[in-house]
């Protein structure tokens, strides 16, 4: 047995979390040619790096098959009921960052917060005959926070991709998604609703509360948990 | 342990005691088309029940309870008056607490009858009371009803009242909207602009709402604007309505006080006494009986009159045994313009073994 450390296998979330952990001593690499997802940790013996999506990495968290692991928060939010028993956020990276937000066409001069957005959704359910739908991939996290603000006669639209261009195709009324800069928001005539956004994530590492630790295990995560937290 | 057999014979025993209160026993199919559930408690049913789909048929939802079904069976062919009981398990989707039931056995008894609402009402309080006497349960009642008539007697605009009803289970909300309304909340630099006319929009329009109706929307916030604050004096009788928690005969009292400046919640106070004479008509202790006005405002979205919760006081930490209240409104959402006053109940047998194993 060793420890595992799951990272995200591709792209800049790969080569930041990389430097992250080099910056304290540990330097990640992967091994085997570009397509293979095989990596090396240097710096603490006793780990072993797992290159997965980063989607992935709150489930193996939750299953223990990773010790540790580094995703955002977001992903572990939507993903795992009850994420606070399951995983313990040990440190935030300082990148990946992102909220979750409501947007809504600009054109909608009359719509500022969700207020307005409990009234519209209301009116246009008379008006259509059907519940004003938002497109979002992140179903929990939108359900609970309107709940919770009292908006009521919407539906939630499964959208994995794309999901800003879905209001122009007239496939949702509105969206629910991440976003970092607003850019491509912007450019697909969205506007972000001004309450406080539904979530505010980045990449964070994360321990498993339930993955299994063998004495040896037990004494490389105290390691590794010191000297990437000290 | 209580064994599931021990729970069904139980709920047998349970709808016995309503068959010979003389209701009909019904049996109601498990799977239930996901559109009607939708419709009527909106996306967040899908927190609640669980969905699965075929190609025919598109999304059905295991029965989150009975109440729908039942009462769709009584608008479609229905005699009339009726009583129903059931008995069966129903299926609640946990997200948050794991120590929750996703799966149990509801036994219910409904009435569907025109001609006394408060006999009805107490005939149903005193068959559930009676199931759960040995369980030496809490009881809780309220009247939703009375919190809509002082709604609907607020000095100020239909559609602010319409705002306010439609959120009457929402506390959070119905707050906010009070607040709005009684002018307690500044207008936003971009909302005063809309307001007055001089707000620039440089995004075309996309998606489905039209131009016409963002038009009409903010015609009625103008409107809307122009409309003069609740006054502080309409808010604090509100309040004081909602603080409301007593014994009935208390409670009517208080009530009564309010009502002299708040006079629409007058026939509906007149409801509750005569439902309180009733009761005491079916031997319920009435002066024992405690009275909440906003209990039943936040977890039993469709009731709208009389509502009712037996509670176990030793164990807060277990929902409630029986639950139940009278549901006009939602026959008329069900009835396709039909409609019929409408009460009933249910109880967990599995949660009555449950205590009576640990007393």
């Amino acid at each position: 047995m060793s420890v595992k450390l799951g990272v995200p296998s591709k792209g800049r979330l790969m080569e930041k979390t990389f430097d992250w952990f080099g910056q304290l001593g540990i330097t990640l690499t992967r091994t085997g040619s570009d397509r293979e997802y095989a990596g090396a940790v240097d710096g603490i013996s006793g780990v072993s790096l797992v290159l997965l999506s980063a989607g992935e990495v709150p489930r193996e968290l939750a299953a223990g098959r990773l010790h540790f692991g580094v995703t955002g928060t977001d992903l572990v939010q939507e993903k795992l009921p009850l994420w606070e028993q399951q995983v313990e956020p040990l440190a935030e990276l300082g990148f990946g960052h992102a909220d979750l937000v409501l947007a809504v066409p600009k054109a909608w001069v009359d719509v500022d917060t969700l207020d307005d957005l409990d009234a519209v959704a209301t009116a246009f359910r008379a008006a259509h005959g059907m519940r004003l739908r938002i497109a979002t991939k992140y179903h929990r996290l939108v359900r609970e926070h309107l709940r919770h603000a009292g908006v009521a006669d919407y539906a939630l639209v499964d959208s994995q991709g794309a999901t800003e261009g879905t209001v122009a195709n007239e496939t949702a009324e509105m969206i629910a998604d991440i976003t970092s800069s607003g850019e491509t928001l912007r450019a697909n005539h969205l506007k972000v609703l001004e309450d406080a956004p539904i979530l505010r994530s980045q990449a964070t590492l994360w321990r498993s509360r339930v993955a299994e630790v063998s004495d040896a295990d037990r004494t490389v995560a105290a390691a590794l948990i010191a000297q990437l937290t000290d | 342990m209580i064994t599931p057999a021990e729970t069904l014979a139980r709920a047998a025993q349970l709808r016995a005691t309503f068959e010979a209160a003389g209701a009909m026993p019904v049996e109601t199919p498990i799977l239930q088309p996901a559109e009607t559930l939708l419709d009527l408690y909106g996306e967040e049913i899908r927190a609640r029940a669980y969905v699965t789909t075929d190609a025919l048929r598109g999304e059905q939802m295991l029965r989150p309870d009975f109440t729908v079904p039942v009462v769709e069976m009584h608008m479609a062919h229905g005699a009339e008056p009726a009583r129903y009981t059931y008995s069966g398990e129903v299926f609640r989707r946990q997200e948050h607490d794991p120590d929750r039931a996703n799966e149990f056995v509801q036994v219910g008894y409904e009435v569907f009858d025109r001609a006394n609402p408060a006999a009805a009402d107490a005939e149903v309080f005193a068959l559930f009371a009676q199931a759960v006497a040995p369980l030496n349960l809490r009881a809780a009642t309220g009247d939703i009803g009375i919190l809509m008539a002082a709604v609907r007697g607020l000095n100020t605009s239909d559609a602010r009242k319409a705002a306010l009803l439609r959120h009457i289970w929402r506390p959070r909300r119905f707050r906010a909207l009070l607040e709005r309304y009684s002018g307690r909340l500044d207008v936003s630099a971009r909302r005063a602009k809309l307001l007055d006319g001089t707000l620039d929009c440089d995004g075309p329009l996309i998606g489905k709402r039209t131009q016409t109706e963002i038009d009409a929307r903010v015609a009625r916030l103008r409107a809307d604007a122009a409309e003069p604050p609740l006054s502080d004096a309409e808010v604090d009788l509100l309040d004081a309505l909602l603080n409301v928690r007593e014994t009935v005969p208390y409670a009517l009292a208080q009530l009564r006080d309010i009502a002299v400046d708040l006079p629409s919640i007058g026939a509906a106070v007149d409801g509750l006494a005569a439902r309180a004479d009733a009761l005491s008509t079916r031997g319920v202790d009435v002066d024992a009986l405690p009275f909440e006005a906003s209990f039943g405002r936040t977890s039993m979205e469709y009731y709208d009159g009389f509502v009712f919760g037996f509670f176990s006081a030793q164990r807060a930490d277990l929902p409630a045994v029986a639950t139940g209240g009278r549901y006009d409104a939602l026959t008329r959402r069900l009835g396709n313009g039909a409609e019929i006053p409408a009460v009933g109940g249910v109880l967990r047998p599995g949660l009555m073994l449950d205590l009576e194993a640990q007393a």
